[in-house]
């Protein structure tokens, strides 16, 4: 009986829109931390030995992309979830 | 003290509503952001270029059909403009469906939307563009010049993806290379095409999934049927204990399948997330227009600077997508091509 009635709130309640919007919000937290991450130790590495910037800065390229495609991911699931009808 | 307070009451006048409320008995003329967004990266039979007052300038775009039951159907999508035209309609997706008997059949449509224009305009764009150069180089010797005119413009970038493609697949990278060029210059010519906002450019085509799923199967197809026997005994069979051997090759052939996958999704949704915060920096000027003077003024200053800066940040977005698929392609060919 109140799992009936709860169960009604719930699926009327637009839930899907709600989480959508956090689950963006941590997509982007987790993009932001890893993209960090990457742009941390490029730095370091090249205040060591400057000549070797050039190839430093094209891996961190793409290391970047692979991790923002990653969040991406989660992105357009939340796209989708507040989007579908 | 006397301009002080004269100062703080000309800045209270601006939070007076706006009279530019609707009157009385006038309908209530709301923007709706979430239509205009999607009309602008999604698809159309035609091409909106702009409004005018009330009449809407656009260009109509010829619809092909074929349906099962009645044949070969070609007309402007001008006939569709009251949203019914003999037996087609539109679903409430915005595609032509035909009405057969009272249910709606989809027809084998190849219409030319705006997004099959587009990227016809931009083949052609590339097509000048390279061909102009090629004939630069058939009409001057290589070794003693330097190249003039759009042939230095494109030699670096070129240059950039033959070493890209020299360094990660090995000897015979020439096979590859015009390939990988061409994937390269597709991309970035219509990433930069779809951030200009008005016609021939702004038609959002690598924001479509349809596009970039070909892209990724083109680097499937090319890393899968021309790789050596050593990548699929790498593969299928591979140097492993016992116990490893019948999981192994269930991880490898998952991962070979999510490489086009994650190169689709990561350039469609790079693409759409960019045009989609543009245009949304852009309707909070419209939003605000109903909410007075003191906060339309600075909010439209805020709105145009910042969407500069994400008009710029998506050129560099465009180019930094174009150079991580051609890269991930060029390490995808290379690791196909290891020959034991």
């Amino acid at each position: 009986m109140i799992s009936m009635f709860l169960l009604q709130t719930v699926a009327s309640a637009a839930l899907g829109k709600a989480f959508a919007g956090i689950g963006a919000a941590i997509a982007a937290l987790a993009a932001a931390i890893g993209i960090g991450k990457i742009g941390q130790a490029t730095m370091e590495s090249i205040a060591r030995q400057p000549e070797s910037a050039g190839n430093l800065r094209s891996s961190m390229i793409v290391a970047a992309g692979m991790v923002e495609g990653a969040a991406l991911f989660a992105i357009i699931v939340c796209l989708l979830a507040v989007v579908i009808k | 003290m006397k301009r002080l307070l004269l100062i703080l009451l000309a800045f209270l006048v601006g939070f007076l509503p706006s009279s530019a409320q609707p009157q009385e008995g006038e309908a209530s003329a709301d923007i709706d952001i979430p239509s205009v967004i999607f009309s602008h990266i999604g698809d159309s039979y035609e091409w909106h270029i702009t409004d005018i007052g009330e009449k809407s300038i656009a260009i109509h775009l010829p619809v092909i059909l074929y349906s099962k039951t009645s044949g070969w159907h070609i007309f402007s999508s001008k006939k569709m403009e009251e949203g019914q035209y003999g037996d087609f309609v539109f679903n409430e997706d915005g595609k032509i469906v035909e009405m057969v008997d009272g249910a709606q059949v989809r027809p084998f449509d190849i219409s030319i939307t705006k997004n099959v224009f587009s990227l016809m305009l931009s083949s052609l764009l590339i097509l000048i563009i390279f061909l102009l150069c090629a004939r630069w180089y058939k009409h001057h010797d290589v070794l003693s010049e330097s190249p003039t005119g759009i042939a230095a413009l494109m030699e670096p970038l070129v240059m950039m993806v033959h070493n890209m493609a020299k360094e990660n697949i090995g000897e015979d990278y020439r096979r590859y290379s015009p390939y990988l060029c061409t994937a390269f210059f597709f991309i970035l010519f219509n990433n930069f095409i779809g951030i200009i906002p008005f016609f021939p450019g702004g038609a959002n085509l690598t924001g479509n999934i349809a596009i970039t799923m070909v892209l990724a199967l083109c680097t499937f197809f090319t890393v899968n049927l021309t790789g050596t026997k050593h990548y699929y005994k790498e593969m299928l069979n591979p140097d492993v204990p016992v116990f490893l051997k019948p999981i192994m090759p269930v991880i490898e052939v998952f991962s070979a399948l999510m490489k086009p996958v994650s190169l689709t999704i990561r350039l469609f949704a790079n693409m759409l997330a960019g045009h989609i915060m543009i245009l949304s920096m852009v309707c909070i000027i419209f939003v605000m227009a109903k909410m007075g003077p003191a906060i339309f003024g600075p909010m439209s200053v805020v709105s145009v600077l910042f969407g500069l800066f994400l008009d710029l940040l998506e050129c560099l977005v465009a180019f930094i997508q174009a150079y991580v698929f051609t890269m991930l392609s060029s390490i995808y060919i290379g690791i196909a091509r290891e020959k034991g």
